[in-house]
């Protein structure tokens, strides 16, 4: 909403500038976002008058006037506009004078005239060009006849004022309008209200004998009411109506329109003005649409219906969208004598839709939207009216013709003192609470310390107590409410164990050298789908989809983290950063039903991707290249720090997208809660990256297993004995395995094996491998003998030889 | 005989003077000292001598085989100090070479704001409460005092994905869920971050996905002022010490009375700069009394009970806070940006 703040001089004395009452409407709980000074920079603009106005003798376009300023000789000045003529009272920018964007007005000469000042159009004035009145916006503006002749044009032009651009919560419908806004800063600056006096003479003649009024959706539309105004005679409306329209946004047409469209902006009531004479019967009926009906409005745009729209019709066909746009056949023109005006209430969401199926909102829809003041709408039409008769040589005809209850019951909302002060903190008295519902203007009356306030229409968001203790804080001003320390039973707060687990994993990962990262969790429906550490359902994940996506890329809620992550690996390899590690600790999102009724199953996983260089220094030249292991000792690491270690396992496996002999699925116990591996080459072609290795993992599995409490192991008293392993075995057997083997056979002297070598090469038997470990043997009770250490290792060896062929390296 | 000696003395002081290495050292050693050395001859000679002179000439050898051996210890310490200090001369390094860099990572700005704020309201007796992104309309709207068709449901156009079932579009579901497992008991302490979703298009200050950050106090006698107490503390927290606050009213469907909060400029202090748009103030954050409606269904008594709650976007306080200028940063996840956090 756009104020004008001279305009709200009209209705309450104000005596702080508009900056100092933006503060206070601000502090009083109206955002005000924008005090505009309408005067964009200009002096020296004054009005003068068009003695003589001649062609220049060497330029087409151009005139020469002389034009009285109020000096002692008329000052001659050349103008380019079309429309300039003799006679006319026009904002002329003396010599000296400046114009918007500091452009000062010099003496000059054009095609050899001289030209002493310049005679201004409005957009030079600063008024922006869709604002400016159709017939002027080619050319200068043409003042007013009694303008005073040498005196300053901006306040003709009201260019003297400032505009206050409110920020409207839903709840200040309210304050929409000129009125409402003028009831806040009469309560907030304590000062008396001036309402508008609407005098209303009548021809005798009754409206009711013009036209009739029948709705047929009062659900809908629960009042309509119609005036009828004779003899009107269009023109432009008066110069102080037209600038407060600009000031507040609305282009002027002429005097019927225009004084709608003011009264829309005083009292916040949409009207419509149809030419009665085309309006093609004598009565109003008010209806839902057809379903396929049209119309065409205003705009002269063929609109289609349907029946969530509700239209006014003449009885026969459409000539209005309810709350949203007149017809063309309707509309008021040049030659119309006779408008039908209408003043009624519809109901927001029957406005809603049609100005969202239609795509036009519009002054009018959004007040109705937002609600209006149901008690309002015949005053409203008075003043329309009145103004018609005032200004557009109207003859009222008598009596509104309506369908439905005119007002409705104000509503009441009772509050005690104590309520009040409890909840706000402060010690405010009766007769404070008192002065408040007076300044507000809500009628009240007070028994005891409990107040009963009956809510005047304006105000449909106050229905309850604490509504009106948020009324008197705010009026009290928040600034005096005191500050105070909660004072509530002591409970230790904290994090919950899975939370504190949470934040040990992050720390983890980012001591360990990656990057946290927070991508989108909407995608499209491919990548929602592209991973799965689960084999068998890889293929047939169900997708949650949003009905309305801005876009295919955000439609689909993510089933994985790693094709964002890779999009994130991606950006950053074209910025040329190619060694990257990330992680990311997100939701994903699983059902099993098409299309879901209840909420979908929400996961916390825990993914990551590293490519590139993993080690880097340079002048020692050392360079470590990510790759499987790099990857895989960060996830061990995290389970030695989750206490897991013993109890994860990893097993090849093939998975959608990742490379098949670089992947593995990582089991906790023997259940599969993740996957570690190098994406595809033809995927990683695909994404276009380099050699990318990613892993994710089910955080909530990892992080709620229960682990046992650490015990404390005392400190070995006696040696270990150490002895190497080297074996030859086939080439596909995996080192883990032969882990395993080890430690079951090794039996309880056998305190730790640790693969050292890993040979493939030269003089290997084709198909075969070699694998050394280094075995540490040890007795916490006693030192071992060496006999005892020879025959546990002999049965690890004879057992490797059983089970998987297994021979000593020569 | 002492000539002799002295002679030999003379001549191997001299040769110890002149040498350089140790061998040559250890030559010196065995030629003059050994068992078949001249002062050994010499010695050997003393059978020949007068009882008078052995002792004299005993005396005098064993002096000389002492000076040598001294001069050649001397020397000897004086060559292996030499070739330490030639050894570590030879090891030295440029210490201004770059050191072996350690690979580090850190969080991401976002959640380090968010510790932060959570670690704040620890402190202050609060627990974190978490719950579902994807979310039903009751929690995300009905609940909190937002039925159908109110009309601060355009203030956040969402993501449905059916007619019941939509991506929540603030924190405030887990409120109303927490209040709900507490029976209508207080106290209810709690601070509820986490993402949320919103139908914007995606420019440098909207975000189709953002972070919010919710905290809630449901207990009897529960005071606007008391707000301000915790909203003070929390200004002063996070943004200095000497940071004042400023409650405005406004409007929000779960809470009445409604405030935003603003701090003063904690970059010109209040005397206006670009950050704070010249007003002296920053917008931080909105907060209020939580609504009877919303304490009624979550089955509070309205009567016994009152509460106070907040929320604020951790991207808007980061960006202030680190001056970033762009939201979009946040979830593109460019190194050169995460990599500024380090300290975060």
């Amino acid at each position: 909403m756009l104020v004008s703040y001279n305009w709200l001089k009209e209705y309450v004395n104000i005596d702080i500038t508009a900056a100092e009452l933006g503060e206070k409407i601000t502090k009083s709980g109206i955002e005000v976002e924008i005090v505009e000074s309408l005067n964009k920079g200009i002096t020296g603009v004054i009005v003068g008058h068009v003695l003589e106005c001649v062609q220049h003798p060497n330029a087409d376009k151009l005139r020469v006037c002389k034009v009285d300023i109020g000096a002692e000789e008329p000052v001659q000045i050349v103008c380019g506009a079309p429309n300039v003529a003799a006679g006319q009272k026009v904002p002329v920018a003396q010599v000296g004078a400046v114009l918007p964007g500091n452009f000062k007005i010099k003496k000059a000469k054009l095609r050899g005239e001289a030209s002493h000042g310049m005679i201004c159009s409005l957009t030079e004035l600063g008024v922006d060009t869709k604002l400016v009145p159709k017939e002027y916006s080619a050319g200068i503006f043409v003042m007013p006849s009694d303008a005073q002749v040498g005196s300053d044009a901006l306040s003709y032009l009201n260019l003297d004022d400032y505009v206050l651009e409110l920020g409207l919560t839903p709840n200040r419908a309210d304050c929409l309008n000129m009125i409402g806004v003028a009831y806040e800063v009469a309560a907030i600056l304590n000062e008396e209200l001036r309402l508008p006096e609407v005098p209303l003479e009548h021809t005798g003649e009754k409206a009711s004998d013009y036209i009739s009024v029948k709705v047929d959706a009062t659900e809908d539309n629960p009042y309509y009411g119609a005036m009828l105004i004779k003899n009107v005679s269009i023109g432009p409306s008066p110069l102080w109506m037209q600038n407060r329209l600009i000031a507040a946004g609305i282009r002027p047409i002429n005097n019927v329109v225009d004084i709608t469209n003011y009264v829309l902006l005083e009292y916040g009531q949409p009207l419509h003005a149809f030419d009665y004479d085309r309006f093609g019967s004598r009565e109003v009926v008010v209806r839902r649409a057809k379903d396929g009906e049209e119309i065409v409005t205003l705009d002269d745009t063929e609109r289609k219906l349907n029946s969530s729209h509700l239209v006014i019709t003449n009885g026969e066909v459409p000539v209005a969208v309810a709350g949203v746009m007149g017809g063309a056949t309707s509309e008021v023109q040049e030659d119309t004598t006779t408008v039908l005006l209408e003043a009624a209430y519809f109901e927001g969401q029957r406005v809603r839709a049609a100005s969202k199926d239609l795509g036009l909102r519009s002054e009018a829809s959004a007040r109705y939207e937002k609600g209006i003041d149901r008690n309002r709408v015949y005053e409203a039409a008075r003043r329309a009216a009145s103004l018609m008769a005032q200004y557009a040589g109207g003859e009222v005809a008598e009596g509104i013709v309506e369908d439905g209850e005119r007002s409705v019951s104000e509503g009441t909302a009772e509050v005690t003192r104590t309520r009040i002060n409890s909840l706000l903190g402060t010690a405010i008295e009766n007769e404070q609470i008192s002065e408040i519902f007076t300044r507000l203007r809500f009628p009240f009356e007070v028994q005891g310390e409990t107040f009963k306030v009956t809510v005047p229409a304006r105000r449909p968001d106050i229905t309850i107590d604490a509504d009106l203790v948020e009324e008197v804080g705010r009026i009290y001003g928040y600034d005096r409410i005191p500050t105070t320390y909660l004072v509530t039973e002591s409970r230790p707060g904290g994090l919950s164990p899975y939370q504190a687990a949470r934040r040990k994993v992050m720390r983890y990962l980012e001591g360990a050298g990656l990057y946290q990262a927070v991508t989108y969790a909407l995608t499209t429906p491919e990548k929602a789908t592209s991973f799965s550490f689960v084999k068998e359902q890889q293929e047939n994940i169900q997708t949650i989809s949003v009905s309305h996506p801005m876009s295919e890329e955000r439609s689909t809620l993510r089933s994985t983290l790693i094709p964002q992550l890779l999009e994130v690996v991606r950006h950053n390899h074209h910025r040329s950063l190619d060694d990257v590690g990330v992680f990311e600790i997100s939701s994903v999102f699983f059902t099993i039903e098409q299309p879901i009724s209840v909420l979908p199953e929400e996961k916390t996983y825990l993914s990551g991707a590293l490519t590139g260089l993993w080690n880097i220094h340079p002048w020692q030249g050392e360079k470590k290249r990510t790759d499987f292991f790099v990857v895989k000792g960060i996830l061990e690491g995290l389970f030695e720090e989750l206490g897991l270690r013993s109890r994860i396992s990893f097993e090849s496996e093939s998975l959608k997208g990742m490379h098949p002999g670089r992947t593995a699925v990582i089991k906790l116990d023997s259940i599969t809660i993740g996957l570690i591996g190098q994406i595809h080459p033809g995927t990683q072609k695909e994404w276009d990256l380099n050699e990318t290795y990613v892993f994710e993992m089910d955080l909530d599995q990892l992080i709620q297993t229960i682990v046992e409490p650490t015990v404390y192991q005392t400190l070995p008293r006696f040696p270990s004995i150490t002895r190497d392993i080297a074996l030859v075995v086939d080439k596909n057997l995996p080192a883990g395995d032969l882990n395993t083997v080890i430690h079951e056979a090794g039996g309880a002297l056998l305190k730790e094996s640790s693969l050292f070598d890993l040979y493939e090469g030269e003089h290997m038997e084709e198909g075969k491998k070699s694998l050394a470990f280094s075995l540490k043997y040890f007795d916490p009770e006693r030192t071992l003998t060496d006999e005892e250490v020879t025959k546990a290792h002999e049965n690890i060896l004879r057992n490797l030889e059983e089970r998987f062929g297994a021979e000593l390296r020569k | 005989m002492q000539d002799r000696l002295q002679a030999l003395k003379e001549e191997a002081l001299l040769k110890i003077q002149q040498a350089n290495e140790l061998k040559e050292l250890q030559e010196i050693k065995v030629s003059y000292l050994g068992k078949k050395g001249p002062i050994t001859e010499v010695l050997k000679g003393m059978g020949k001598l007068s009882p008078e002179e052995r002792p004299v000439i005993g005396a005098y050898a064993n002096e000389v085989r002492d000076a040598i051996t001294a001069a050649l210890d001397a020397k000897i310490r004086q060559l292996e100090q030499a070739a330490i200090e030639e050894k570590l001369n030879k090891e030295a390094i440029d210490v201004t070479l770059p050191g072996r860099p350690v690979r580090k990572g850190n969080s991401h700005p976002l959640t380090a704001v968010i510790e932060e704020i959570e670690d704040l309201f620890l402190t202050m007796g609060f627990t974190v409460a978490e719950g579902p992104e994807v979310e039903t309309d009751y929690y995300n709207f009905e609940a909190l005092n937002l039925p159908k068709g109110h009309p601060a449901r355009d203030m956040q156009d969402s993501f449905f994905i059916t007619e019941d079932i939509l991506l929540r579009t603030q924190t405030s579901p887990v409120q109303a869920r927490t209040m709900e497992k507490h029976h209508g008991r207080g106290p209810v302490k709690i601070i509820s971050p986490g993402k949320v979703y919103r139908r914007d298009d995606d420019d440098a200050t909207h975000s189709h996905q953002f972070m919010q950050i919710e905290g809630l106090v449901v207990d009897e006698n529960v005071r606007l002022s008391d707000l301000k107490g915790v909203l003070e503390t929390f200004a002063k927290k996070m943004f200095g010490e000497d940071r004042k606050i400023r409650l405005r009213p406004s409007f929000f469907p779960f809470t009445e009375p409604s405030v935003e909060m603003d701090i003063s400029c904690f970059k010109c202090g209040g005397k206006g700069c670009s950050i704070c748009k010249h007003t002296g103030w920053i917008e931080i954050l909105g907060a209020g009394m939580v609504h009877p409606n919303v304490l009624e269904m979550a089955g509070f008594d309205s009567k016994k009970y009152t509460g106070f709650a907040f929320g604020m976007g951790p991207e808007r306080i980061a960006m202030l806070k680190y001056g970033i200028d762009d939201i979009r940063h946040f979830y593109t996840n460019d190194l050169r940006f995460l990599k500024q956090f380090k300290k975060a």
